[in-house]
């Protein structure tokens, strides 16, 4: 698994290289065009920001109620039979409908076990390989209005499944 | 829906931190939690910003061009059907680099534009075509090579390595789409001869 490490720790200088590399062979003026690109992040943070707010208040409300507690116990059974951690259950249910209410969730689990723990590292891999399933179908038929969706849902279900099953195997 | 639930949950969560005898805790939470979500905000800033800054200097040199043009033979692999040269091969192209690169609000334009192109292919049916399933399976199986949201996360809380997890990522991330291309081709394997099966002696291309 070093490989993996060295892959993680080259994959960012890598890509400077090549990008910043690219632009100057191209004549382009990286500076400039870098910040005008940066100010489209700060809009997109800008714009989920509300919206994490209020996730982050209600996943906080929910820990010290002690309902996640309840929700993991609750999801023991489940645990028990694929070998995947109860106290990740409900991430990855969440995160099949919208990606900010797991990403509140992601954070709780962060706060309590640590990211670089086992459950917090497990979690940071799912939250990459996986995407909000229910939410982009709706988005995409919706929007062309097609209402027979045939054998999407089961594949997308199957590769997001494939995926973590891999993530268990790596982490 | 996601009003309904988050009062709902709000609700609930307050109701049993009552039972519980936690009621003290909740003000604390909601304060903490609102000013935390604020300095995750503050790292997301950053480290957002120069993703997207990089990625404006790979738009304009040219390299998100030239590797959606290098998605020819992808392409053709999972969407026989489509004509060469048609528009939705273009917007299926840079929904999928996009995605890859992790430009969300730059894929899902892209993407739904590739989905009005397929859905003119499928002469404006309200049944999903078999590409259709094929373009949001391999989409929601997202290829995604650096995560760059996830990284933000692990930093603000403190983690050794934040961007540790790249590696382990990119194996997930690559059996799942690897896993949604084999269902995908596989399925419209099938849906062929399925359709070949009723319509009995006609040979559909």
């Amino acid at each position: 698994m070093n490989f993996l490490y060295y892959l993680s720790d080259g994959i960012i200088p890598f890509v400077f290289i090549i990008i910043a590399g690219y632009g100057l062979l191209n004549k382009i003026n990286i500076f400039d065009v870098f910040i005008e690109g940066a100010a489209d992040g700060f809009k997109t943070v800008y714009k989920i920001l509300p919206t994490l707010i209020g996730l982050m208040v209600m996943v906080g409300i929910l820990r010290v109620s002690g309902s996640l507690d309840y929700l993991a116990s609750l999801m023991k059974p489940v645990s028990r039979v694929t070998g995947f951690p109860s106290e990740l259950l409900p991430l990855v249910a969440v995160k099949m409908f919208s990606s900010s209410a797991a990403v509140g969730l992601l954070i709780d689990i962060y706060k309590q076990m640590g990211p670089d723990s086992y459950l917090g590292t497990l979690a940071s891999v799912i939250m990459s390989c996986s995407e909000t399933i229910f939410y982009t179908m709706s988005i995409y038929f919706v929007t062309v209005k097609v209402t027979k969706t045939r054998y999407t849902l089961i594949g997308a279900l199957f590769a997001t499944a494939a995926g973590i099953a891999a993530a268990m195997a790596v982490v | 829906m996601l009003n309904k639930i988050w009062g709902f949950l709000i609700i609930l969560g307050i109701c049993i931190a009552a039972f519980n005898g936690r009621i003290g805790d909740v003000s604390t939470a909601v304060i903490d939690s609102s000013r935390e979500a604020v300095s995750l905000g503050i790292t997301m800033l950053g480290v957002m910003s120069l993703w997207t800054g990089l990625m404006n200097i790979a738009k304009k040199a040219g390299i998100i061009d030239s590797l959606t043009r290098g998605m020819g033979p992808v392409l053709r692999f999972l969407f026989p059907d489509i004509p060469k040269g048609h528009k939705a091969n273009e917007y299926i192209a840079s929904n999928m680099i996009s995605n890859m690169l992790g430009l969300g609000w730059a894929a899902t334009p892209a993407g739904l534009k590739a989905m009005k192109e397929l859905k003119e292919l499928n002469n404006q049916s309200s049944i999903a075509s078999t590409d259709m399933c094929t373009f949001l399976i391999v989409n929601i199986s997202s290829l995604q090579l650096i995560p760059v949201n996830i990284i933000a996360y692990r930093t603000q809380y403190g983690s050794v390595s934040p961007a540790g997890i790249i590696g382990m990522g990119l194996i997930a991330t690559a059996v799942s789409t690897l896993c949604g291309v084999i269902f995908s081709v596989a399925a419209r394997k099938f849906a062929k001869m399925r359709k070949k099966a009723s319509c009995g002696k006609k040979d559909e291309k």
